[in-house]
Order: C-alpha cells, then structure tokens, then sequence
C-alpha cells in the first residue's frame, strides 16, 4: 500500500512529523506528506518510532525550537539529529 | 454536503428550546441527599440519579457556580421532568425555583424533618407521576441548528490534532453559520495557542476577556497551587504515551476543534448559559473531561462531540456524548468507545470534509435517538466543579 503516509507533517516550515503508522523500525525510509499542501517527501527514522510520536525532519541543537503546526512547540534540552525519535527526552515546554 | 435544510426528531421543550433525550432526573442538592435520589431511582423506572459530592457549607463564587450547575442541569432540555431532593428547604426551593423557570415539571423535597424513608416515599409518587407525563411526549422534527452542541477532547495524542479535532472543526465550521450554538472550553490545555485562540474571537473586546479568563487560570489555578513545573499533569501521562511531549503541543491541536473560519461570540462563566444567540462560546472549565462535560451540559448543550486520540471512556448521565478518533490503534483496540472512526484521515483515504460530514450523520442519528457508545455502556459522570474548599 504505497499510497498510505507513514509520517504525516502539518506545515512546510515544520521541523518534525507524526508517525502515523504501527511498528515502524529503525532505518525505514518513511513515505512523508504534508498535510498543509499535500506535498510528498521522503524520510529515514533512526529508531523504531511508536505511532503517534514524532521524527525529527533536521538536525536540532539545544535551546532551538520545535516548530509543528507551523508554531513554537518547545525548546531542545538534548542534540537532535535528523531522522531521530523527538519526545521528552530532548524536547520540553517553554511553559511550565 | 449542503446541510442547511437537515432536520432531526426530538423534543421541543416547554421554552423552546430542543432536547434530544428524555430523562426525569433525581437531582440531589448535596452529597448527603445522595441516598435518597439513588433509592428514588432504584424504585421508578425510567429516572435517573445524578449523585455528586459537594453542595454543603460552600459560599461566594464557589456557591453561585454550585447553584448554577445544579439549576442548569435540572433546566437542560434533555430533561422533561426533575425531582430535587435536598437536606433542608430553602436551598431545595431555590434549585427548584431555577428550574420551574424553564416551564418544565419540577418538584422539591427535603429531608430535615421527615427522615429519608417518608421523604423518598413521597418524592417516589411525585416522580412515577413525572414518568407517565415523560413517556408521553413525542418526538417532532426540528432543524439540525436548533442543537446546541458542545465539544472538548480527552486523552488526546498527536492524531487528535491530525484528525479527530479537525473533524470536529470541520462540522462547526459547517453548522455555527447555520445557526448551531457551539462550545469549547479547557482554559489551560489553550497554553501555547491562547494567542491563536484570542485571535478568533469575533470582536477585540471578546479577545480582551478570553486573555483576562485564561491568564486568571494561570495566576490563580496554576501558579498558585503547583509544586512542581505541571510536567506531570499536563500534559498526561496518556497524552505523553501517544506522543504528544509538550502542553504547547497540545493546545495547538485541541484548538483544531474549532475550526478554520469562525468566530466566537462571548466568553462564558463556567456553566454559564450562553446568551447572545447562535453561535460558538468560549467557556472557562478545567480541562479534566468530567468536569467539563458537566459544565456545558448545565450550561444548556444537548449533544457533545468528544474527540479521543488514547481512548478516553467519558459519558454524560443527560447529554450523549459522540466519541470521534482518528488513533488506528485506538479504533481498533477500543473499538467499543468509538462512534465515528476518522482513521482514515492519517491514511490519506478520506479527508477532514468528508470525516466532518460523517460526524454531522452520527450527530443527527444520536439527537434521533441512537445510543452513543458510552450511553450503550453505562457511562454516567456527572462531576462538579469546585472552586476552593467550603466553609
């Protein structure tokens, strides 16, 4: 099933996307929309990534924003490298 | 799908108002009438209890807002008829007298002085006669838009704002312009995208008291009583375990609720009956989803639209609540919570127009009678809010 996104992107300017498939592994070159425009790329995840949790689409250093829905979602606390599993370990709020 | 002239069968309420279920309600004032509604209930067939914690020594604010939810519940469309059952007269007949406004059957009796055995004798004979006047009314056609619909979600993950929560945009974008009252609360899970969210408010003056209200939950809620960075409560751990790492993140796709084009016209008090026609209102609630759903079901709402991306279970005991996810995993693990599956949506095999359109189908079918899925399976929390410890 070509057609179906592994990995869905809200807006162009976004740094990471959703895995939005069951038991993806490390290594998978992702199938990757985005969902703003419909543009299609490609993507390689470093690790196995639950559905659900995010990829990184570009090296991240610390104090750097992510950006998802095209917005400020936190801050880097842990270097990031492209293709990596982004979620707490390495992304907290800016908030609380 | 053109929806302006869609109809649904329910019933059109002494004020006009349209209710789309039929419940003769036991309400208890406080925690210790609890009993005696339960008892009541367990005798006559076709009431429903509405047991709850709280109503003695509070005052102020946290009063008012106690009365309000008590007398917005009883007033709610969705009910035909209700019993008040309370400790002692003078507060019983104040919620008696909130609801008796709407025009709908209401009878008050109180406990101090008869003891709970006579008082759920009589309040038992009071509620049958409600029953057969209940079942006795029938359904009429009204329009889709004369549904007030309220909407949080729960549980959420990153397909919520994918999927479930466009959907449910999607549907206000459709029927608000029609005419539909529409509701979204959960003031703190709108940290990261209170600037979007006071950016859709229809007049800046509107915008002004969303920040006032959202910035007060900050100060008084929040600031004043975390121990630690709230890291561990929001956002949760089943927001956490479905992806979502920040409470910026979350509000960004809780606020995919509301859609892309309009506006909302006021921000209301927690349980707050809207007041300036049809439309979509802000509410001040906490974010827990029982809470919530109470407030906007006191408030008026009749039918609540609940996207999930974990599976949250809730259900209301007088207004149905429509599960929308958009989780594969989800749907397919709790495939028994779920009424309208938009997984589809992360597939590329439908879009969030097509999805909003199946949402508006399993709203007509709920308001014409058909048993959401936490109806089917009991699902009954009814939650007060509390603003601070009673007297």
């Amino acid at each position: 099933m070509p057609n179906i996104p592994q990995l869905l992107i809200h807006g162009r300017h976004d740094n990471v996307g959703v895995v939005v498939v069951e038991g993806l592994t490390a290594g998978t070159d992702m199938f990757c929309v985005v969902t703003e425009d419909n543009s299609e790329l490609r993507a390689r995840c470093n690790q196995d990534v639950p559905i659900g949790h995010k990829v990184a689409l570009k090296d991240l250093a610390v104090g750097e924003t992510v950006i998802k829905y095209g917005e400020d979602i936190g801050r880097v606390v842990a270097p990031i490298a492209k293709g990596d599993h982004v979620h707490t370990h390495n992304l907290k709020t800016k908030r609380w | 799908m053109n929806h302006s002239n869609r109809t649904i069968w329910g019933y059109r309420r002494e004020n006009g108002r349209v209710g789309v279920r039929n419940h003769v309600a036991i309400l208890p004032l406080d925690d210790i009438s609890n009993a005696a509604c339960e008892a009541v209930a367990a005798h006559i067939q076709g009431t429903i209890a509405l047991p709850h914690a709280y109503g003695r020594l509070q005052f102020g604010e946290d009063l008012e807002l106690h009365f309000r939810t008590m007398i917005g519940t009883g007033a709610n469309p969705n009910v035909a008829a209700c019993i008040v059952i309370g400790i002692e007269p003078h507060w019983t007949e104040k919620v008696v007298a909130g609801i008796a406004k709407t025009g709908k059957p209401v009878a008050g009796f109180w406990i101090e002085g008869n003891g709970d055995i006579a008082t759920v004798a009589a309040a038992a004979r009071k509620a049958k006669e409600f029953v057969h006047l209940a079942s006795e009314q029938v359904r009429v056609e009204c329009p889709l838009t004369d549904l007030w619909v309220a909407a949080k979600c729960g549980e959420s993950d990153t397909t919520t704002g994918l999927a479930s929560c466009p959907t449910v945009g999607n549907m206000y974008d459709k029927l608000v312009p029609q005419g539909l009252y529409g509701c979204f609360g959960e003031t703190s899970e709108l940290t990261g995208a209170e600037h979007l969210a006071a950016a859709r408010a229809a007049t800046p003056e509107i915008a002004e008291k969303f920040m006032k209200t959202w910035t007060a939950y900050q100060r008084d809620v929040i600031e004043a009583h975390k121990t630690s960075d709230l890291s561990d409560s929001q956002p949760t751990k089943g927001n956490i375990a479905g992806g979502l790492t920040t409470i910026e993140e979350k509000a960004l796709g809780n606020l995919e609720k509301i859609g892309k084009k309009i506006k909302y016209i006021d921000v209301l008090e927690p349980a707050e009956q809207p007041a300036r026609g049809a439309g979509l209102y802000f509410m001040d609630t906490s974010s827990a989803a029982a809470e919530c759903c109470t407030l906007q079901a006191a408030a008026g709402y009749v039918v609540h639209v609940f996207p999930t991306g974990q599976g949250n279970v809730i259900g209301n005991p007088i207004m149905p609540v429509i599960k929308v996810s958009g989780n594969p995993r989800t749907v397919r693990q709790m495939s028994e919570h779920i009424d309208v599956d938009v997984s589809g949506i992360v597939r590329r095999e439908i879009t969030i127009d097509q999805a909003g359109d199946r949402l508006i189908d399993c709203i007509v079918r709920t308001a014409n009678g058909r048993f959401t899925s936490a109806e089917a399976l009991g699902h009954r929390e009814f939650v007060m809010t509390k603003l601070y410890r009673s007297a």
